[in-house]
């Protein structure tokens, strides 16, 4: 049976069980208007019958689903000729991807019989597969739903265990954070470890040369990869820093003006416009950059006299900035509105002007929270992608020099990932080790930011 | 402050300096910095708009273009001789092509002269002439004038983005070309349509093929799974950490990692996805249900936040009158704080989406960066989705790509606009000041 019409048959079944359900619960209370004889109102029982139906049946399904193509792929495999059994594991890859595409229909005659075979012998355990699934699922099914049928009483809590099963749903959907987390750390660890073993951490850390090549023969002339990401990090650094000389003077100030001068007319209009600048995908900020700033920027460098890469730091740190404009001021918007007006009152009563209260008191007061605010907004820099591919170089130089192009992790990343992988080339598994940098460090970015902005809010609530 | 000359003016009794003297004496320079404060403020809130009005009015000043497209009318004779005559989708439609504008131009002689002249109609036109043949088979034999796309190059002189004086050798289009252009054009025979072909093709090697559809409906499909799996699961992890968690380690714990993954950035969310999803449980690469998985990772955190701010501003009256008329806990939350918290939720779920909708660094990650000409029909097919699809034209270095780009972008901003409106309204709607 098809896989996706039993899912249709199982969903069927659950609509079933609950009807069954509840006449049932009628039926033992003896009428629609003796209802109050039961335990539950009668919609419980249906509800649970359906329940005890429906998920074992799903799980079932789902993770036979999960593992049947492997399992399969391996009997498959078990039934080649012997010659074939014993290539190399990236052909024994190659072959199961062929028979994939003979199976799915891609390719029509395969020049190899022994190839035809096993694709044949593939659908026919997948069929299988599928009748043995369709058995099971519904048995299970039917024997969950009959058990509670059975067990249908007016005494029994049929209310309790349901909400006992939602509740216990509702507990699997939030550990979901939890297992992204592990499941974050978990890809990223493996795959760095694995890199390690083939570049020594220290080199990787401290080494001042970053170019991720590997030699395709071993005698190949600058085939030699050179894995020292102290480049990569410089550049990251560089264009978070020209960002961040951006975007906080000028959130900083929009935010003060907002929540200390403007009108609240004007504070109305003005904020959600600052917001459609954080609501703009990036990949158009990185479009803009390379299109618009960059091109500015060189000639106007032209100009001048100076020679400033197309690829400048400075283009895509400056877009970068404008970017992360809302993100500072909205979070200093919000570190200032919590400063007690008391503070702001007392120094006015000492003839404070306004602007000498918010240079003096207000905030010094809220800089903790600015700071957090600051820290995120680092995070965010540091991570931020698709203006920097778009708009920043690819080759890593370790340099200070805002007019030139540098590189930066998120961009390495993508390009060690886009286009072919090997999964056990140092090239591919460089961008994992890249990616466990960048995570750790944006954690730690996040994790003191967001301690220092709730000791801040406590300060004050 | 009425008039600080005057008393400036008055000398001090004796010695001694009056406090009142100093600060006035000091009040002029202190206004002036409180003017030029107010002034910075301003001055920045008005740079930022003003990088706003700028990102806009540059992408809509390169993109509207892109909604109009050139024709070119050639009087295609239909030649039986270059069709299969059972076959009708089996013909040189390319020679037709060829012909017309070999007919319309007999001084085009050399090998060169002619690719130039070829080189004026895109690739496409053949297709356009199977279509119609195959749909009116009596065509052939016939000669008619038929509309044809021009080609890219074509299409940006009549729109006016190619200079005519630069040297002809870094020019796309050389000399020849250029006169021929004139002559269609002072024939008549030049025409900008609205460009159907942009919201109903696949994309394409060829600026003045492509469209955005097949990025479309991938995007529509990733977005699906995202939200038939992000809003349920984000507003069941709400709940049970607003209404029921007990504090102990564990949701603290919870707490501590939805926060956290909020500002993860989205690019780690690709490499789970690469690691977990494609390498670990094999699911096809490219595919709208990987890019989906990762996006609901991704927004997760977005919409439990939201969720639980807005299940926290009902108030615990709502609560204590349901409990008190005897309904269970469960059914306190489901059949009364759920519904009144509804709209705060789905404002903060639209938000999550808009989000989702424009990310585009993950799916780098999972292979929906691929060249696809197909429209995507299913959650397995190989698809790209809009933002990626504005990422793949920006590296093209076709001029026709530019305006394509911005076209697209338009067109996911407009999605953007309409989601975050929504969203907007629905609050100002349904907010309730309890």
């Amino acid at each position: 049976m098809d896989p996706t019409i039993l899912f249709l048959v199982i969903v069927g079944l659950c609509i079933l069980a609950y009807v069954a359900g509840l006449k049932r619960a009628y039926a033992v209370a003896g009428g629609r208007r003796e209802v109050k004889n039961l335990h539950s109102l009668p919609s419980y029982y249906g509800w649970l019958a359906a329940l005890w139906c429906g998920v074992p049946a799903l799980l079932l399904y789902g993770f036979w689903l999960a593992f049947e193509p492997s399992i399969i792929i391996n009997v498959v495999l078990n039934h080649l000729p012997q010659e074939m059994r014993d290539l190399p594991s990236d052909r024994i890859t190659l072959i199961v991807n062929e028979i994939r595409n003979i199976v799915t229909g891609a390719i029509k005659s395969p020049d190899d019989p022994a190839l035809m075979a096993a694709a044949q012998q593939y659908g026919r355990v997948r069929s299988l597969s599928h009748v043995a699934l369709a058995v099971a699922a519904l048995s299970v099914g039917i024997a969950g739903a009959g058990t509670v049928w059975w067990r249908i009483r007016p005494a029994f809590r049929a209310r309790n265990q349901v909400e006992f099963v939602m509740k216990m749903l509702m507990v699997l959907c939030s550990t979901i954070a939890i297992l992204t987390t592990i499941g974050i750390v978990a890809s990223v660890l493996f795959e760095s470890i694995r890199f390690f073993r083939a570049v020594p951490i220290t080199e990787f850390l401290f080494g001042l040369e970053w170019n991720p090549q590997i030699a395709i023969r071993a005698d190949q002339v600058a085939g030699s990869g050179a894995f020292g990401a102290v480049p990569v990090f410089a550049g990251t650094l560089l264009i978070s820093a020209i960002a961040l000389l951006v975007s906080v003077p000028i959130g900083l100030l929009a935010a003060i003006y907002l929540s200390e001068y403007a009108g609240s007319k004007m504070r109305s209009a003005a904020k959600p416009l600052m917001e459609v600048l954080a609501g703009i995908p990036t990949v158009v900020y990185g479009f803009f950059a390379a299109l618009v700033v960059a091109p500015t920027i060189r000639d106007t460098g032209g100009l001048l006299g100076l020679h400033i890469a197309s690829e400048s730091a400075l283009a895509a740190g400056f877009v970068m900035g404008i970017m992360i404009i809302p993100f500072v001021s909205s979070l200093s918007d919000d570190v200032i509105n919590a400063v007690p007006q008391a503070m702001r009152d007392g120094s006015y009563g000492l003839g404070a002007t306004k602007s000498e209260t918010i240079k003096k008191v207000v905030i010094p007061a809220a800089l903790p929270g600015i700071v957090g605010g600051v820290l995120l907004a680092t995070s965010r820099a540091i991570g931020e992608t698709m203006i920097v591919v778009m708009a920043a170089g690819l080759a890593a130089n370790l340099t200070a020099n805002p007019f030139e192009a540098v590189t930066t992790v998120t961009v390495q990343i993508v390009t060690l990932l886009t286009g072919d992988q090997e999964f056990d080339n140092p090239k591919t598994l460089a961008a994992f080790a890249l990616g466990l940098v960048l995570f750790v460090a944006t954690l730690i970015l996040n994790i003191i930011a967001l301690h220092v902005v709730r000791k801040y809010r406590e300060q004050y609530e | 402050m009425n008039n600080p000359v005057s008393e400036q003016n008055r000398s001090p009794v004796g010695d001694r300096v009056r406090t009142i003297d100093i600060v006035h004496k000091g009040l002029a320079a202190r206004y002036r910095a409180e003017r030029r404060f107010r002034l910075y403020g301003l001055g920045a809130i008005i740079i930022s708009l003003l990088f706003l009005t700028i990102v806009f009015v540059s992408i809509f000043s390169k993109g509207y273009t892109a909604f109009w497209q050139t024709y070119v009318k050639l009087d295609i004779y239909f030649d039986p001789s270059l069709v299969k005559p059972n076959n009708p989708s089996e013909g040189n439609y390319q020679a037709m092509v060829k012909a017309a504008l070999g007919k319309m131009f007999p001084k085009a002689r050399s090998r060169l002269g002619k690719r130039h002249l070829n080189a004026l109609i895109s690739p496409g036109a053949a297709f356009q002439l199977r279509r119609m043949v195959a749909e009116d088979p009596d065509l052939m034999g016939k000669t008619s004038p038929v509309w044809v796309p021009a080609n890219d190059d074509v299409d940006m002189l009549v729109k006016g983005n190619t200079d005519r004086l630069v040297a002809e050798g870094t020019r796309r289009l050389k000399d020849d070309q250029l006169v021929w252009m004139d002559k269609l054009i002072a024939d008549g025979r030049v025409e900008k349509r609205f460009n159907w072909m942009f919201f109903e093709s696949g994309d394409s090697r060829e600026p003045e093929l492509a469209g955005i559809r097949g990025a479309l409906m991938g995007s529509f499909f990733t977005l699906i799974v995202t939200f038939s799996l992000s809003f349920p699961i984000g507003v069941a992890a709400a709940v049970y950490l607003e209404e029921f968690a007990p504090t102990n380690r564990f949701t603290d714990l919870i707490e501590v990692n939805i926060n956290n993954l909020a500002a993860v950035p989205s690019i780690v969310f690709g490499l789970l996805g690469l690691a977990v999803f494609i390498n670990f449980f094999n699911f096809p690469r490219s595919a709208p249900l990987v890019g989906g998985l990762v996006l609901t990772l991704m927004t997760l955190p977005t919409i439990i936040i939201a969720s639980r701010a807005s299940l926290k501003s009902v108030p615990p009256s709502i609560r204590e009158a349901a409990l008190g008329i005897g309904a269970s806990h469960m059914q306190t939350v489901t059949h009364h704080v759920l519904p009144l918290a509804l709209p705060g939720i789905l404002t903060g779920t639209i938000i999550g989406m808009a989000q989702a909708l424009g990310e585009t660094a993950p799916l780098l990650m999972i292979g929906m960066v691929a060249f696809i000409v197909d429209i995507p029909s299913g959650f397995t097919d190989p698809a790209t989705v809009l933002p990626v699809q504005v990422y793949l034209w920006a590296d093209s270095p076709e001029r026709g790509f530019v305006e394509k780009t911005s076209a697209a972008i338009m067109v996911l901003l407009t999605f953007l606009v309409i989601m975050n409106a929504t969203a907007v309204l629905l609050r100002r709607r349904f907010e309730r000041r309890w």
